[in-house]
């Protein structure tokens, strides 16, 4: 059987490609979705892989030359024996370059999605001016065709204003605003859609299992707001004396312990500080029992890209800094290469997070069961503070603990946090 | 739920690393193995050209480039001939891109947006050209943009935002082949110096936002420095 290569369209506004690359000769064998050729459109070069595996049997537009979108520029042979029979046009292009392609491009016959587009391999021709219904399925960017099939619209109906007289997304939103669609709308409507799941056509909705990880965390954290009364307290720390320490030791540290000095062992060092001082923070509730914890385990939240993961420093303040500061890069290295033995992240008595990283304030974590309290490190911002009657410029950080109201009151949860404050913001240089 | 795009800064890297990367993420997003991603780095110095390129639009000879270490690569993205180095942030969004947002002209219209509106944070305003792709100040070009997409809507290839570059290394090109219009930066436009991982992670907040996608620091203990909001002490 011929299968038709075709200019796909890139957008909904890309009228037409440059074709760069041929990685395949006439005569060479494909895989399909094994890259086929490049084009150029604007500013993207894109490689656009082989509808089916076969022979290339024809190449109809050369590198250099602009297609219309849904032009066919080559034909594939997928019947081996045809194809053996010769090429139906001899003519092939300079091999300009070797093929590059991927040695194994992975074979994935079943995944449609996947693949870019491929325009409807009937049109053979790009759709004159004008309109074009009577001729077969005019040419239907993924996007109408959606919206046709949601909105019960007959694309053919829709006058096209695009390049070629096509029907462009705009043309068919204004068509339904003035006729009104033929079924009621999609519940979603059309706005643009977040982007994770793909929807075939005429789908609504989209039903995902979840990993085992992310059931793990939905347990975790339902489980533990049913469990603790959580409550919330925010301070701010000025860490100029952090910052100033920090900057003195980063390239000792670099030289000396061979790691990268962060804020965060500082952050484990005065919580550790401030745990001694309130040891019921470092406790969990055992039905009617508080038990209180000698061990100081930190368990620090680390995010993946497929998920969470709290590894824990155990004994934390039996560390020095530059001990934190190595520890807490080896387990959020592991984390990450899923290399973390199971008893590292087991055993925490006391949480930090980082919920500041993308320019957040503050944020309110979910207690870590069976721990009492977990403390949040927003991100680290100049801003301007009152000091003695004149504004300066600070680097201030917001520290949230939620805690659990069961065990902990709001009195001990901000004497803690305060004591926090006080010994980040004159950090013992002796520790370092 | 929205997926994530991991955040990454690498620092200084030489070009043909960031190529093998690139090409080893693809593959694993392809794959379904990795997240999207998000590289953020910086270059040596080294003059690239696109797979449109005009050899002509490299001004420098042989012998300077040799004398100042300065490669020349040719590279699979789209767009002329472009210069990176130091100061410049460099952003490699590796991307799986699905349903609606499978629009070559959609997605570098995201990055311009997430590129105009991360400025903007500075303080800065910046605009688009029609016709040219790119954000500029005024006359002046601010950010390249050059994007390659592979086989399943993939994205590598980027763009690159003059942070505190040294302008005088793009006398070696005619950018993108404009003869008319110059280079600028952030620090000239402001008049002060702006520290790249501050500018890399307003970059990464606003593309993560442009592309509907949730963005996650590195985990990365090495990079933790950076999701840690940091070089916020002078």
């Amino acid at each position: 059987m011929r299968v038709d290569v075709i200019m796909p369209q890139m957008g909904e506004s890309i009228a037409e490609g440059t074709i760069t690359r041929w990685m395949k000769k006439v005569g060479d064998t494909v895989q399909r979705d094994e890259p086929l050729f490049e084009i150029s459109t604007d500013k993207v070069d894109a490689e656009i892989p082989s509808p089916s595996a076969g022979t290339l049997l024809e190449i109809r537009n050369r590198e250099g030359e602009t297609v219309p979108v849904s032009q066919v520029v080559g034909v594939i042979e997928t019947d081996a024996s045809a194809a053996a029979s010769g090429p139906a046009t001899p003519e092939s292009p300079k091999p300009a370059a070797a093929p590059k392609a991927p040695a194994a491009a992975p074979a994935r016959p079943t995944q449609e999605p996947e693949r870019a587009p491929a325009a409807p391999a009937s049109s053979a021709a790009p759709t004159p001016p004008g309109r074009s219904s009577e001729q077969g399925a005019p040419f239907l960017s993924p996007v109408v065709r959606r919206i046709a099939e949601e909105q019960g619209v007959d694309p053919t109906r829709v006058p096209g204003t695009g390049a070629g007289g096509r029907v462009t997304k705009k043309d068919i939103l204004d068509f339904i605003a003035r006729e009104g669609a033929a079924a009621p709308p999609a519940a979603a409507g059309i706005a643009s859609t977040p982007s994770t799941p793909t929807f075939a056509a005429g789908e609504r909705v989209k039903r995902v299992p979840m990993s085992p990880m992310r059931k793990k965390i939905a347990e975790h954290m339902v489980e533990s707001r049913r469990t603790s009364a959580h409550v919330h307290s925010v301070f701010e720390v000025d860490m100029s004396r952090v910052s100033k320490l920090r900057e003195k030791y980063r390239g000792a540290y670099e030289e000396r312990h061979g790691v990268k000095l962060t804020f965060l062992p500082f952050f484990i060092k005065s919580a550790c500080e401030a745990l001694r001082a309130w040891p019921v923070l470092n406790s969990s509730v055992e039905g009617e029992e508080s038990v209180y914890r000698r061990e100081l385990n930190i368990g620090i939240a680390v995010a993946l890209d497929w998920g969470l993961i709290v590894p824990v420093v155990k004994h934390a303040d039996e560390l020095s800094v530059a001990g934190l500061a190595r520890k807490v890069n080896d387990l959020a290295d592991r984390a990450r290469t899923k290399k973390l033995n199971p008893d590292e992240v087991a055993g925490g008595t006391f949480t930090i997070t980082n919920p500041g990283v993308f320019g957040g304030l503050f944020g309110l974590p979910i207690i870590h069961q069976p721990q009492v309290a977990i403390l949040g490190v927003g991100g680290i911002q100049r801003r301007p503070v009152v000091i003695d009657d004149a504004i300066a410029i600070r680097p201030m950080v917001y520290l949230s603990m939620s805690y659990d109201h069961r065990v902990v009151d709001g009195a001990i949860a901000d004497q803690f946090l305060a004591q926090v404050k006080r010994s980040l913001e004159s950090f013992d240089e002796s520790l370092l | 739920m929205t997926s994530s795009i991991l955040v990454r800064w690498l620092g200084r890297v030489p070009y043909r690393e960031a190529i093998a990367l690139q090409e080893s993420l693809v593959d694993a997003v392809r794959r379904g193995e990795a997240s999207d991603h998000l590289l953020l780095l910086e270059h040596p110095e080294v003059i690239t050209l696109g797979r449109g390129a005009d050899p002509l639009h490299v001004l420098l000879s042989a012998e300077e480039g040799a004398r100042r270490g300065i490669e020349i690569h040719e590279t699979g993205r789209g767009g002329d001939v472009t210069y990176h180095g130091p100061g410049q942030l460099v952003g490699y969004p590796i991307v799986s891109l699905r349903g609606e947002r499978r629009d070559a002209r959609r997605y570098l219209r995201e990055i311009e947006e997430a590129l105009i509106l991360a400025v903007a944070d500075h303080g800065i305003r910046a605009d688009r050209i029609p016709g040219l792709t790119g954000i500029w100040s005024g006359e002046q070009k601010l950010a390249a943009i050059g994007v390659r997409i592979s086989t399943g809507w993939i994205t590598s290839h980027g763009f690159a935002l003059n942070v505190s570059t040294d302008l005088s290394g793009f006398r070696f090109i005619v950018p993108c082949g404009i003869r008319d219009r110059g280079v600028t930066s952030m620090e000239r436009i402001l008049g002060r110096g702006v520290a790249i991982l501050d500018a890399a992670a307003r970059v990464a907040t606003r593309l993560a936002e442009r592309l509907s996608l949730r963005a996650v620091p590195s985990p990365a203990a090495e990079e933790r420095l950076f999701s840690m909001a940091v070089e916020a002490c002078p």
